[in-house]
């Protein structure tokens, strides 16, 4: 039989896509469909005096037009957070509402004010133009510090501070004498700058009701369907759940961006059950960048004790984590319970103490991006890694390799405790670097950087070695945590009775080529060609509850899910090919399609016994007929992907300019079912993360108006930025799950930021350069030669 | 006021009546329902929308429907004959150039344009010339392998 495991099967979904076949949300035309088109605030903070709609409401091929006020008098209630984390004190999270539409007050650039439904999408925008808003401009804040600071404007008027949560984790009191007996502390302190998800497909959302039986249809570009239809049924709209569809067909891109419950789609499905025609809204790209959710922008300050033998004693962290102006669906569990509990990395850090404070400020609200926390984490500890390096004298490899946690594979050594309240599955983290190393040939690109050096020529060399917590997550554990949902995944497996497997899944694909990888898992274990296999996903009429494609989860979780159902379908056929062959289960084997009287040629094939399953005539007495199974699978724990980056720069020091010349990363993400895949994903996500430390980055001006909101502006990474990456793996399997994987699809953008940011100052170290802000753009680089020489 | 305008699209002739202000990526998609073309940015920023107009690969969401008049234009769901995939096509199945699927029919669509000026382009031409079609998936490693292969293969 052909292997399919762990072979880089072509991808079966790309017909669709590479013929123009696909069909995405702003794709689907619906008969006697409307368009809407939101009016939002230009400005950050505002009260709203009036809104006058006589124009708009005239106005050509206009249908409606809707404000606050309407859709609060039909009892719409605000977009819940879904994640409570209350103050360390014990206070509950302060969670304001998130208004569908802007109620009295607006609290950011792009906040919604009033939707204009037409007839065509031209005209439902030329009448958005008409709407007259009477905005009272007020006082507003941007920047997470300044909102904390004393007369502070409020985001939020019963929000004191501007403050919702507090929240630590770790030990103060063991960090704080750990730091105070170090020989050494070093201190970082800095922005993890705000970021913009910018999948390429814009949001979009169709509101459809069906006046007779009283069902509405939501169409949207999201991550997790299920997680939507409860959040808008339950919270939102108050919709009977049963009588509610949500289909996410082809998503054009996530990056954690299309996890959120947008307002959008209540709003669109809102106004379909009062017009009873389908709404179609799909944003432009001013209206993605000023309203999906933004990642990152942390301010902190960070650091790492030492003794005189390079041993890490104490980690002692603070940060400001700029929410926005509303708590998004996860936000509150991002620079928390996905941040602070990574702080131990891979190093055997005896002391941590890790202290974040959530802030309200008037920009567009953050979310998950790409690694949601862990990139975050990841600078925080790589940075100081490499700055304690470069400041205290070592070999930045040596120093980590004295600090490494010793392997553990989880099976005949337990888990790693950490100090900041997570297990660590299995680990073996100097394999990975010492791979990375060999790729490099870091010896040679020393001398290389040396020789350079003689010419006037800046080479540096960076690390990062990392690890992560994907595989998101034990329902009770996260429950505990404060988590308003169980992070479970479904899998139904449906035998036909031709022997054809239909699989469907409530995990949602939107690149990460699931219908690839899942029917490889199926085509292994039932031994059936990938050609008789077809997954389904993202539609809830569908699929089972299930919550959806973030956090690296859906392989760890889903795929799962998906053998537990693949296991109870050949224990179900085991008995049947029993009955069949007259022989006793446990005399049979199946392998390859067929079950066989174990030591004869006896056989009968998987086909033959689906059919008997729905053509039951010659039957086990008292088994149900039929060949489908459900399975829920909740893991025991989260997974712990680790892995080893190196980036190697020329800074051109007389314009600033940064050249990537090489970036290696060595990533062990436990087993891998596709190759091709995870290689794919490793690239995506190495060039969001080298985004990160050259080029990107969301700026709000001084009147707090989002400049970096156009193409133009916000400096997307592109195919010319990037050398070819050199990439391998190692593979220590997970210990907890029945297929050992990890997940994938993040560890490219968790690793390689500080990998960059480290490279560089490694280059300039030399002049006097000791720290830098990222994006390390030509401008801020160059200014940090000169200032470091001017001294 | 209505413009009438002629296009040949995939080989096919149209006449139609739009107005003035249409957009070219609006009549593909809305009027002739070729939904292939995708528009992510409405600004020529990004690519999405990327077809031939005339042989040369033109950003449909900034070019009007008028200005198309009497013009030649060719979509991703012209590139196939019938079942049989462009080798551009299946150069990006076979190396993996796409994952969430919806800048690809531009990055295809670029890629053609540039096969047809530099039938061997090295890879830092290949880089060069898909400056202006964003991906936010691949790291463009693989789209650019996959143009290697449909430039080994013509």
């Amino acid at each position: 039989m052909v292997k399919v495991i762990g072979e880089s099967v072509k991808r079966v979904e790309d017909r669709r896509f590479i013929t123009g076949r696909a069909r995405y949300t702003d794709d689907i035309k619906l008969p006697r469909m409307t368009y809407a088109s939101i009016v939002r605030s230009p400005h950050a903070h505002a009260r709203i005096n009036g809104i006058d709609v006589a124009e708009a409401s005239a106005a050509p091929g206009v249908v409606a037009v809707f404000k606050g006020e309407d859709l609060h008098q039909e009892s719409v209630i605000s977009v819940p957070c879904g994640w409570q984390v209350d103050f360390k004190n014990g206070d509950q999270m302060l969670e304001p509402p998130h208004p569908v539409l802007a109620s009295g007050k607006v609290r950011h650039v792009g906040d919604a004010v009033a939707v204009v439904v037409a007839e065509s999408a031209a005209q439902a925008k030329d009448a958005a133009e008409l709407v007259e808003v009477d905005y009272e401009v007020l006082e507003f804040v941007v920047d997470s510090l300044e909102a904390v600071a004393d007369g502070a404007p409020l985001v939020h008027d019963d929000v004191p501070d501007n403050i919702p949560f507090d929240w630590e984790l770790g030990d103060q009191e063991k960090t704080d004498a750990a730091m105070a007996a170090a020989d050494h502390v070093v201190t970082l302190e800095y922005r993890n700058q705000r970021l913009i998800p910018n999948a390429i497909e814009p949001r979009s959302a169709i509101g459809d009701y069906d006046v007779a039986s009283e069902h509405y249809t939501l169409y949207t570009s999201s991550q997790n369907p299920h997680v939507i239809r409860l959040l808008m049924c339950a919270f939102v709209l108050n919709l009977p759940e049963h009588k509610v569809r949500i289909v996410s067909p082809d998503v054009g891109g996530g990056f954690g961006s299309k996890i959120p419950h947008y307002i959008e789609e209540a709003l669109v499905t809102w106004c379909a059950g009062q017009l009873g025609r389908p709404v179609k809204w799909t944003a432009e790209r001013s209206e993605s960048f000023t309203t999906d959710v933004h990642g990152r922008d942390h301010v902190t300050k960070a650091e790492l004790g030492l003794d005189n033998d390079g041993n890490f004693v104490g980690l002692r962290v603070k940060t400001y984590a700029n929410m926005g102006a509303y708590l998004s669906t996860f936000s509150s569990c991002i620079p928390t319970y996905l941040h602070g509990t990574l702080m131990q990395g891979l190093y055997t850090t005896p002391a941590i103490h890790v202290d974040v404070t959530a802030v309200f400020t008037n920009t567009t609200p953050t979310d998950a991006y790409r690694g949601a926390g862990r990139p975050e984490a990841t600078y925080l500890l790589e940075r100081l890694v490499d700055q304690a390096a470069l400041k205290l004298g070592y070999d930045p490899v040596e120093l980590r390799k004295k600090n490494f946690i010793p392997p553990f594979d989880g099976v005949n050594q337990p888990g790693y405790e950490t100090q900041v309240a997570m297990t660590y599955d299995s680990g073996d983290y100097e394999p990975v670097l010492n791979r990375a190393l060999e790729m490099l040939d870091y010896e040679a690109v020393r001398k290389e950087q040396a020789a350079a050096r003689t010419q006037g020529r800046l080479l540096g060399i960076g690390f990062s070695t990392y690890v992560e917590a994907c595989g998101i997550a034990p329902s009770a554990v996260v429950g505990a945590l404060g988590a308003r949902a169980g992070l479970f995944e479904s899998a139904v497996v449906r035998v036909q009775p031709t022997g054809k497997v239909t699989v469907l899944v409530g995990s949602h694909s939107h690149g990460q080529g699931h219908e690839t990888t899942f029917s490889q898992l199926v085509a292994d274990r039932l031994g059936v060609p990938m050609d008789d296999v077809d997954i389904v996903h993202g539609d809830t009429d569908l699929v089972p509850f299930g919550m959806g494609t973030y956090g690296s989860r859906s392989l760890a979780v889903g795929g799962s899910a998906i053998v537990k159902s693949l296991d109870k379908v050949i224990e179900k056929g085991t008995t049947i090919a029993a009955h069949l062959m007259e022989a006793a289960a446990e005399d049979l084997e199946f392998a390859e399609g067929k079950w066989t009287v174990k030591g004869t040629d006896r056989s009968i094939t998987f086909g033959d016994v689906a059919l008997t399953a729905y053509v039951p005539h010659n039957y086990p007495e008292g088994l149900e007929p039929g060949l489908d199974f459900t399975s829920f699978y909740d893991p025991v724990n989260f997974t712990f992907p680790f892995g080893a980056h190196i980036a190697v720069v020329e800074v051109d020091a007389d314009t600033g300019k940064v050249t990537l010349k090489r970036f290696v990363a060595c990533d062990d993400v436990g087993n891998v079912v596709n190759p091709m895949i995870v290689d794919g994903q490793v690239h995506g996500g190495l060039a969001q993360g080298i985004g990160q430390a050259l080029l990107e980055g969301a700026l709000y001006d001084d009147n707090a108006q989002l400049i970096s909101a156009s193409y133009m502006d916000y400096a997307m990474p592109r195919a010319d930025d990037f050398p070819e990456f050199e990439i391998d793996r190692c593979v220590t399997p997970c210990p907890h799950n029945p297929l050992g994987v990890k997940g994938a699809g993040e560890t490219g953008t968790i690793g390689s930021t500080p990998a960059i940011v480290n490279a560089v100052l490694d280059a300039l170290w030399h002049l006097g350069v000791r720290d830098m802000e990222m994006p390390l753009t030509p401008e801020s680089v160059w200014r940090a030669i000169n200032a470091a020489a001017s001294i | 006021m209505p413009f009438s305008v002629r296009l040949t699209v995939n080989g096919t002739d149209y006449e139609h009546e739009v107005e003035h202000r249409q957009l070219l990526t609006e009549y593909l998609r809305e009027v002739l329902g070729l939904t292939g073309t995708h528009v992510g940015c409405d600004t020529s920023g990004c690519g999405a929308c990327t077809v031939l107009l005339d042989g040369k690969a033109v950003k449909s969401c900034t070019v009007l429907t008028a200005q198309a008049d009497g013009g030649n234009v060719t979509t991703i769901e012209g590139l196939a004959n019938g079942n049989e995939l462009h080798p551009l096509q299946e150069a990006f199945n076979v190396e993996h150039g796409l994952q969430c699927g919806f800048c690809t029919p531009g990055m295809i669509m670029a890629g053609l344009e540039l096969l047809d000026r530099n039938p061997n382009p090295s890879n830092e031409e290949i880089r060069h010339a898909l400056e202006g079609n964003l991906c936010r998936c691949t790291g463009y490693e693989n789209i650019v392998r996959s143009i290697k292969y449909a430039a080994a293969k013509s």
